[in-house]
């Protein structure tokens, strides 16, 4: 019994310490400069490992996600008749929601997990210790350009995503329901708001970016350095941020709503 | 311990370290100077703390109380911004598993410091670099990729890398272990001529003592957190501390004791009947 309590209060620690680590790195990773600092042709090269990298399988995801929300949205809908809604709600949905939290999960497993077993590595054959003896901060040289095409990366795939998913969902209902065209395109036009949806579904996916990516690194960086550290390191990465990322997502649509 | 190192000059004096890993100690109250131009071999059991006392040179660990001086300078008191200077500039350091970069190749290898930290036209690093490629024996191998070399080119790639910026102290933390007789001959004698041609301070953590032996000027003996010996291989081989010489010699049995401490061994053996 005694045994844990004990476990417990260490657990809590362990964690909150973890937490200070985390937002240590975070500090001293996000600027730019410092020893041996990484240039912007770093940064464009992490842009295309982590984003580019990402565009088969977010494109993918999004075409059948659009498709599947047109079919399950119009067996709904023409209950009551209004299938000319069928746009605006497969747009509305991508937009605001699936966009940004699809995109940022597919990112964590492609993406982050990737980036913490290569930061994790580079630990463990003591690539990043190295670095640090020639008088470059690994921080600044591995950590930051990595963690800013995280940040730049994913917005711009959640938006891919939607615009991909959109595309599907006409593909379902303008070829396969034969809906009017003009009835899925128009009304979509009429009730998506540029602030209000496209806006507020990219704020998320900045927030989802950063705290992807944030993770990711700091899993790699913190990892312990043995081929099961890693494996640890990367789990913790997919399992973590994809929590992360639907919690906040509760939170962030809660605030931007006003419900709360 | 250090006073057989005074008549040369004092390159890093490491004064009263204590060093705690956990709840274990590592270092109580270590003394000791490490002369300028020469070559120190650390040795000592395994567990000692001879790549942490490196590691506290260059910096990367802090030592809990006690000064690490290096050019008279406290390494753990340092600004990071000096700290990272000292070492671009004064150190190198070549690590057991080299930490060669594996997505670049041997020539990129070798000129990262040189690009990161110097603005060096493309054509003087080319130079630059095929110079400490020369010196290693690699310059044929420059556009081979770390994956693709044995254990002992991996070392001396490193080692190129590491005296890339040339730094006045290099620290190597257990060059030889496994290299084959040849690879391991190639490293000896990289190590004893970089020093004499660069006069650069070099430190060598390693079990080895055939070969430590063969090449450093001065041995430093570790065991239980203090130095137990230092000075030249034959001071040392002839000298009247029997630990010392147990372990140069790698005699079983001795002050360090072949038995883990433990129960008599006849009653462990009773005990087991009842």
């Amino acid at each position: 019994m005694l045994q844990a309590i004990l476990d417990l209060g260490r657990y809590g620690v362990g964690s909150i310490e973890s937490i200070g680590r985390a937002g240590k790195l975070f500090a001293q990773s996000i600027t730019w400069g410092g020893p041996g600092s990484a240039g912007f042709l770093d940064l464009i090269r992490q842009i295309h490992s982590v984003g580019v990298r990402s565009l088969s399988i977010i494109i993918v995801a999004g075409f059948f996600v659009g498709m599947v929300l047109a079919l399950q949205g119009y067996y709904i809908l023409v209950k009551y008749g209004s299938v000319s809604a069928l746009g605006t709600m497969v747009s509305l949905t991508l937009l605001r929601e699936l966009g940004p939290v699809m995109a940022a999960l597919l990112f964590a497993g492609r993406a982050g997990s990737a980036l913490t077993a290569e930061i994790g590595l580079m630990k463990a054959t003591e690539q990043l210790s190295a670095m640090e003896m020639m008088g470059v901060d690994p921080l600044k040289r591995v950590i930051t350009p990595r963690l800013w095409a995280g940040i730049i990366s994913l917005p711009i795939l959640a938006l891919l995503f939607s615009t991909v998913g959109i595309w599907g969902g006409a593909y379902v209902a303008v070829d396969m329901f034969g809906l009017y065209d003009g009835a899925y395109w128009s009304n979509m036009q009429n009730t998506v708001e540029f602030g209000e949806d496209v806006l507020k579904g990219l704020f998320k996916a900045l927030v989802f970016g950063v705290v992807v990516t944030w993770i990711a690194v700091y899993q790699g960086y913190d990892s312990e350095p043995t081929s099961e550290g890693i494996g640890k390191a990367t789990t913790k990465t997919v399992v973590i941020s994809s929590l992360a990322v639907l919690g906040l997502d509760f939170i962030l649509t809660a605030v931007m709503l006003g419900g709360v | 311990m250090s006073d057989s190192s005074t008549h040369a000059e004092t390159h890093v004096k490491i004064q009263d370290v204590t060093f705690y890993r956990g709840d274990r100690r590592i270092y109580d109250g270590l003394n000791v100077c490490f002369p300028r131009g020469k070559i120190t071999a650390i040795m000592g059991p395994s567990g000692t703390g001879k790549t942490t006392l490196l590691r506290m040179i260059g910096g990367q660990l802090q030592a809990d109380s006690g000064k690490v001086l290096v050019d008279d300078k406290d390494v753990g008191q340092m600004a990071r911004n000096d700290l990272f200077d000292l070492r671009k500039n004064k150190m190198g350091m070549l690590f057991q598993t080299s930490g060669l970069f594996t997505d670049l190749n041997v020539f990129e290898n070798v000129a990262f410091p040189l690009r990161v930290h110097t603005n060096l036209p493309d054509s003087m690093i080319r130079d630059l670099v095929l110079m400490k490629l020369e010196a290693v024996g690699l310059r044929g191998a420059r556009d081979m990729f770390p994956a693709e070399l044995s254990g002992g080119m991996i070392r001396r790639v490193a080692l190129a890398r590491s005296i890339a910026m040339d730094p006045e102290l290099i620290m190597y933390d257990e060059p030889f272990t496994g290299l084959d007789p040849i690879s391991m001959g190639m490293i000896l004698r990289l190590i004893r001529g970089l020093n004499e041609a660069l006069g650069l301070t070099s430190l060598l953590v390693s079990h080895d003592v055939e070969e430590s032996c063969a090449i450093a000027d001065y041995l430093c003996i570790l065991s239980g957190g203090k130095v137990i010996g230092f000075g030249t291989p034959d001071d040392l081989r002839n000298g009247d501390n029997a630990e010392v010489r147990q372990f140069l010699n790698g005699d079983p049995d001795g002050p360090v004791p072949f038995h883990y401490p433990a129960a008599d061994y006849r009653d462990d053996l009773m005990a087991g009947s009842n």
